[in-house]
């Protein structure tokens, strides 16, 4: 194989791909990119046996071939070339090294066989549809920091991506949970998308897709089966499997019948919460919020080391209620409000609170009170 | 040299006999009433609890220990010199010494026997440290006025009225830390008395073991042997910063233990770290229900020693010993600290899912460490376990319907796997 391509396309590639290989490796070859030229395009594939990577970039392909090397190596070589420069990339098939030849830099690299590389099977998408890539970026932005990190509920341990009934007939919606909170996000149900089974999309896939999204105008090629989903643009294919196990019911979590409504600025909000909580050095954190008539007074005492108290002018109209939080919780829910007034409806001190911005139901959010 | 006639407490300066009462118990060392540390440790307590309580069982080898399976918790004497030791397999125990009277434990009676002990050792200092029912560690610094005695004096008037007034004897180590302290009180069991004076704490150190040292085990002693340390002796040709990085903050400790130096105070509040309970089987089982059972009854152990003392704890840990004795524990942290049994099992039980039947066990522990004030816990519920808030307040009922009504008043179904 004997390869010349940009030093900028190729670090794109290389750092997509780079980034799904496991920094700690207990078998050689997963720590591997392989890289396949062919015509005039060369592809890199990276996979943690969960998720799997393909990036194609154009270049000049001078001879055809395959061979594999230290994903982390050969991406932090690319990083620290110049901007510009041409890497050639060759491999006799002989000594077992792969060449990176950029102006007066050289380099040899050791290589493991590529008949050795795991390529994911490939299996039967029951669905296929496409997604603008700012929709999709929604779904998961909004609802990622509920994914749970508790393995032992290791179905919580991702984002539920399935078709669901709303107010407005079928949508696409996405749902992560800890237990502590909950988001549940809608978008407009993609055509083609219906027949879609749900799943849950792992963590750290999750985080792979997020590079996808960034260009606005990118169409989203989505494919899923009942074990696997994939996510596509041209030049990007990520395939991951699903987390096998049963999503919860989470419908009969999200309350209807909270009546008490508080409107609040969400940043004025945020940073107050912010502020008061600072006095509090306890992992968990509890934030009272004691609501009267149009006025909302943020505290948080802690024995140990002092008190703060915040007021803020809200709209709230029902009775007096003192309810307790996580403040890392608010915040976090709170920080996803990005257009008009942040909209709670509280039932009582010790019932689940959901959360929206404002009339939006298409984004709304569960938070589990704290004793205070 | 000063010496103490430990049946009489007659004071006197040297001889090998009592010129008073002519026993030859003496105590005598050059610091003798200048040291303050010391370590009480009653002899083979559970057996000698049950020997005085039963005279039947005055001359033959007693084991406390629960059932045929199990472990030794306690051998008196007669069984120790066949070779039975503390935490030896019962069955193992039974092969050395079949002929030896297996007895359960009676908790309640050693916890009472305990308490009065403790009474008279409260008339002694208020600085005591208890290690467990049968030891304790007690400063008499400052008390020679109060009680125009010696502290050596007061600790073996302390041990006389123990067996006089308990019938039980025990074992006292009088130094001037608690390191050392603990070291006497072994060198002379049982009824010993026995001195390490500050001049002779060096020679007295250089050739022992390390293994002398509470809470070296096997582990420590295997890591220890393999930096070539084996004695006191190879210690001191460590200096600080070496041992420091070799073994942490064991090996700060163990650089001033090589000396004899030990700072620690007698304290009595020594910060609880964990709660755990476990419980060896009758015979091992992989069977789930029975391990249901044994996972509830372990975790409402658990939760009532926290209620008891106003603890919760945010991790919890599950221990398992398979049938040939490897271990497996997983342990879990919450978000929210709990004393809750209900929560305890749900998360010991999530992490026995996890492990999976690779059973079958003999042993099943549950415990829960990070410990926070009761008032710092279980201040939030579970989106997705409605039901929880209303089991606590079914679990807070229980408790009280206990404290009225025993506490076998009323148990869940689970208990009765």
């Amino acid at each position: 194989m004997k390869i010349s391509i940009e030093r900028g396309t190729l670090l794109k590639a290389v750092s997509q791909a780079q980034s799904v290989v496991e920094r700690r490796n207990t078998i050689p070859i997963l720590a591997n990119v392989l890289i396949e030229a062919e015509g005039d395009t060369v592809q890199f594939r990276a996979t943690d046996l969960d998720i799997e990577v393909v990036d194609k970039a154009p270049a000049q392909v001078e001879r055809a071939g395959a061979t594999t090397v230290a994903a982390t190596t050969l991406h932090e070589i690319v990083r620290k070339l110049p901007d510009g420069a041409l890497v050639t990339l060759t491999d006799d098939g002989a000594s077992g090294r792969l060449t990176v030849e950029a102006g007066r830099s050289n380099f040899s690299l050791a290589t493991l066989p590529k008949e050795d590389f795991p390529v994911m099977a490939s299996s039967e998408y029951a669905s296929n549809f496409s997604a603008p890539a700012p929709v999709l970026r929604r779904l998961f932005d909004k609802s990622k920091f509920a994914i749970s990190t508790e393995e032992t509920r290791y179905y919580l341990n991702g984002v539920y991506m399935h078709v669901s009934d709303a107010d407005g007939g079928k949508v696409l919606r996405c749902v992560a949970t800890d237990g502590h909170r909950l988001a549940r996000i809608d978008a407009d149900l993609p055509s083609g998308a219906a027949d879609m089974p749900g799943v849950i999309v792992p963590r750290k896939t999750v985080g792979e897709l997020r590079k996808l999204l960034d260009d606005d105008d990118m169409q989203i090629a989505v494919s899923v089966s009942e074990t696997k989903v994939r996510f596509a643009t041209p030049d990007i294919t990520l395939t991951s499997k699903v987390i096998d196990g049963t999503f919860p019911d989470y419908t009969r979590v999200i309350p209807a019948g909270n009546t008490r409504k508080l409107e609040v600025d969400a940043a004025e909000f945020a940073q107050a919460v912010d502020r008061v909580a600072t006095v509090s050095s306890e992992r968990s954190r509890a934030v009272k919020l004691a609501l009267d008539e149009d006025r909302l007074v943020l505290s948080v005492n802690a024995p140990d080391s002092g008190a703060a108290e915040e007021e803020l002018a809200v709209a709230y109209g029902d009775e007096r209620l003192e309810i307790g939080f996580n403040a890392k919780y608010l915040l976090e829910i709170a920080s996803q409000v990005d257009r008009e007034n942040a909209v709670f409806m509280f039932n009582s001190a010790g019932d689940p609170t959901l959360m929206r911005e404002g009339n939006d139901t298409t984004a709304v959010y569960v938070v589990m009170p704290m004793r205070v | 040299m000063p010496a103490l006639c430990r049946d009489c407490l007659t004071q006197f300066e040297t001889g090998r006999r009592c010129p008073s009462c002519g026993s030859a118990r003496v105590v005598s060392h050059p610091e003798l009433f200048d040291l303050t540390i010391a370590h009480m440790d009653c002899d083979a307590f559970y057996a000698s609890v049950e020997k005085r309580d039963n005279p039947a069982l005055a001359n033959k080898p007693v084991i406390i220990g629960g059932g045929k399976r199990g472990v030794v918790s306690t051998a008196c004497y007669v069984a120790r010199i066949r070779g039975v030791k503390s935490a030896m397999p019962m069955f193992k125990a039974l092969e050395l010494c079949p002929d030896a009277v297996v007895v359960r434990p009676r908790m309640q009676v050693y916890a009472e026997v305990s308490r009065q002990i403790r009474t008279m050792m409260d008339e002694l200092t208020p600085d005591i440290e208890p290690l467990s029912l049968d030891e304790a560690f007690m400063d008499l610094g400052g008390t020679m006025r109060l009680h125009g005695a010696a502290p050596a004096v007061m600790l073996a008037r302390l041990v006389r009225r123990m067996r006089t007034e308990l019938g039980l004897t025990g074992s006292i180590g009088l130094s001037h830390n608690k390191f050392l302290a603990k070291v006497a009180s072994d060198l002379d069991k049982p009824h010993g008395f026995s001195v390490i004076g500050k001049a002779e704490t060096d020679t007295f150190l250089h050739d022992k073991p390390v293994r002398l040292i509470w809470g070296i085990g096997p582990a420590a002693q295997a890591s220890l042997e393999k930096a070539g340390i084996r004695t006191f002796a190879d210690l001191l040709r460590w200096d600080q910063q070496d041992l420091s990085a070799r073994f942490g903050s064991m090996g700060y400790r163990l650089w001033h233990l090589a000396r004899g130096q030990d700072k620690r105070r007698v304290t009595a509040h020594a910060p609880m770290k964990s709660i755990s309970n476990e419980t060896t089987f009758f015979e091992d089982t992989g069977n789930p229900d029975i391990l249901d059972g044994h996972l509830w009854r372990m975790s409402e152990k658990v939760s009532d020693r926290a209620k008891a003392k106003d603890l919760a704890g945010r991790v919890v840990t599950l221990k398992l010993k398979r049938a040939d004795h490897s271990l497996i524990s997983r342990r879990l942290a919450l978000r929210d600290a709990t004393q809750m049994a209900d929560t305890i099992y749900a998360t010991a039980r999530g992490l026995f899912d996890q492990v999976g039947a690779q059973g079958p066990y003999r042993l099943l522990g549950v415990g829960i460490s990070d410990l926070v004030a009761a008032e710092a816990a279980d201040l939030s519920g579970d989106l997705l376990d409605p039901r929880a808030a209303q089991r606590r307040k079914a679990e807070r009922a229980t408790d009280e319907i206990r404290k009225r009504f025993g506490s076998e008043a009323i148990l869940k179904g689970r208990a009765m796997r």
